[in-house]
């Protein structure tokens, strides 16, 4: 895990390049999810906790572990919790619906549409 | 291959598991496939982090570090399945705050272990300051602002900016001090000096956040959201580890972008959003100005006009608004959706931006009260749709929908993209007063001809609306 800098940069901005170019494609139908799922993401910072405290030493560096940990899980647990839960709403029009398209108006529309 | 290198291959498989969790994001059709894809990822990293030797051999800090995690799914799985869906900001906003202050809890972690480890041969190499410190200050302003925004949001305090004489001077000051530490902290490695930067850079987070108002938050939300995500990207930094970076970046990346899409969204510079306190000035010309409207007369309905209107229409355009949700109307607004399409009119949702309280607020509502995804549209793909609409029904909303944006140069909303309601045959509002918006600004299509006026809740006037149309 010894890597230089220059690597970590490298990395960094191609991460850039990589989150920018998917998240465009986003429509702004799932910007909340879009948001909560990245939420869950950042979450992962779990694992950088988990390393801390273990290389902890003494009761100060032990404490401030301990915290990151139960902070990161909060997040990434529940992050991805909230979003499945808001994912599975998004449904699409059931077929058994009448079509939009074939929807025959029994009257004309008042005012009309080209008045 | 040593085991470190199998873990760094783990975690290489969870960074692309992240990247494809936001590509499924790119449809509805596979956005929770994606999302299912990306807790997998993370479980794999997590369970794969436990192999690490200094993590296996940690000893009584292995079982604390199980011990936490105990606690903490404990706390989030309940809050997160309990939690109503226009509660969904206030969430959002205690996980960006709670990854936000994880990271900056690591980046000092990593600062002390690193101090003590060379103390015998000196000082650690500079950049490795700066990482450790630029993951505490983003890490900590993301934790405290995201904290305030909660309170805001949650309606613990009010919404409204909160302003105080020489607040921009004191705001210079805490910036300027938290610089000077900063650069003592890189050239000293003094551990009380960095301890005296994170508290004043919690103080940022607060003062940062509290003249700000309620309808710029999702504009906040989304730049808090990028802000723990930098942090996280920088704690990797520190720590060495891809996976952080990658994941950090990508957050940071996605926050930015929605920042910039929700400030073009309120047609106004992120500077303006974040520095102006808008929406404390206009309180009070937006009071004069209601008292001024209240004398000019607007075409009050009866819901069973309405009703029938609708009822014989060939396209409805619903235009929901903060209002329809605080009413929690979302489904009696479907009923009535449900009602007209029965009877042949096509009916759609046209969405704005920043309805709601965070981008795309609005779309997770109505998508909880069963609305298919493909009636909800987006505003460009709307507006062109408005021309020929029959009847625009606009519930709860006001600024999103006012022609001042359009062709009023001196109004505090001029620029910002509306939704053109006015291009509508009729345009119907259904609110509960005349007052205005969040905006303060008095809505001139209020008062148009073609726009029939029916007060009193989301809820009760829906409700009344279908029972209209059901008669008409």
């Amino acid at each position: 895990m010894t890597v230089g800098i220059i690597e970590l940069l490298t990395i960094f901005v191609l991460a850039a390049f990589v989150g920018n170019e998917v998240v465009s494609k986003v429509p702004s139908i799932l910007h909340t999810p879009l948001m909560s799922g990245t939420n869950a993401i950042h979450g992962i910072i779990l694992v950088g906790t988990m390393a801390i405290l273990g290389q902890a030493q003494g009761d100060v560096q032990t404490i401030l572990g301990f915290l990151a940990v139960l902070l990161a899980t909060l997040n990434v647990v529940g992050g991805f919790v909230v979003t499945d839960r808001m994912l599975e709403m998004f449904k699409a029009k059931p077929s058994d619906r009448p079509a939009k398209s074939a929807g025959t108006p029994e009257e004309p529309g008042q005012g009309g549409a080209t008045s | 291959m040593s085991l470190l290198t199998w873990v760094d291959l783990v975690y290489l498989l969870a960074a692309i598991g992240f990247i494809l969790a936001l590509k499924g994001l790119s449809s509805p059709k596979f956005a929770r496939q994606g999302n299912m894809l990306g807790a997998g990822a993370a479980t794999l990293a997590i369970a794969m982090t436990f192999t690490i030797p200094s993590v296996r051999h940690a000893g009584s800090r292995l079982i604390l570090m199980v011990v936490a995690m105990i606690i903490g799914t404990a706390i989030a799985v309940p809050a997160a399945r309990r939690v109503k869906m226009t509660a969904m900001p206030q969430m959002v906003a205690i996980f960006n705050g709670v990854g936000g202050g994880a990271a900056a809890l690591v980046s000092m972690t990593a600062f002390l272990i690193l101090t003590s480890h060379d103390s015998f041969t000196g000082k650690p190499a500079v950049y490795k300051i700066v990482e450790v410190i630029l993951g505490i200050l983003i890490g900590c302003v993301s934790f405290s602002g995201s904290a305030i925004a909660f309170i805001k949001l949650q309606e613990l305090i009010t919404g409204r900016p909160i302003t105080y004489p020489a607040q921009q001077v004191i705001n210079a000051f805490v910036g300027i001090a938290i610089v000077g530490l900063a650069v003592a902290t890189v050239l000293t490695a003094n551990v009380a000096l960095l301890v005296v930067m994170s508290v004043l850079a919690l103080v940022l987070g607060v003062i940062f956040v509290l003249p700000i108002g309620g309808a710029d938050v999702p504009v906040l939300i989304s730049l808090l959201n990028s802000f723990t995500g930098l942090a996280v990207a920088a704690s990797g930094f520190s720590l060495g580890n891809n996976l952080l970076i990658i994941a950090g970046t990508l957050v940071g990346a996605s926050g930015i972008l929605l920042t910039r899409m929700m400030s073009k969204a309120m047609g106004r510079s992120l500077a303006n959003v974040l520095f102006s306190a808008f929406g404390s000035v206009v309180t009070a010309s937006g009071g004069a100005d209601g008292a001024g409207a209240d004398a000019r007369p607007v075409k009050v309905g009866t819901p069973e006009d309405i009703g029938v209107l609708m009822a014989y229409a060939r396209k409805v355009v619903i235009i929901p608004g903060y209002g329809l949700a605080v009413a929690q109307a979302q489904h009696t607004a479907r009923e009535l959706a449900d009602l007209l399409t029965e009877r042949g009119v096509e009916v759609f949702y046209a969405i704005h931006p920043v309805a709601g309280r965070m981008p795309g607020h609005m779309n997770v509502l109505l998508a909880e009260a069963n609305v298919p995804y493909d009636e909800l549209k987006e505003m460009d793909e709307a507006n062109p749709e408005l021309a020929t609409a029959d009847v625009a029904l606009v519930v709860g909303a006001n600024d999103t929908v006012n022609p001042a944006a359009n062709n009023t140069p001196g109004s505090p909303i001029y620029g910002m993209p509306i939704i053109h309601a006015d291009l509508a045959q009729h345009i119907v509002f259904l609110k509960r007063s005349m007052r205005p918006g969040f905006a303060g600004i008095d809505n001139e299509l209020l008062y148009d001809p073609k726009t029939t006026m029916l007060f009193g809740d989301a809820k009760d006037t829906l409700t009344k609306l279908v029972a209209a149309v059901k008669s008409a």
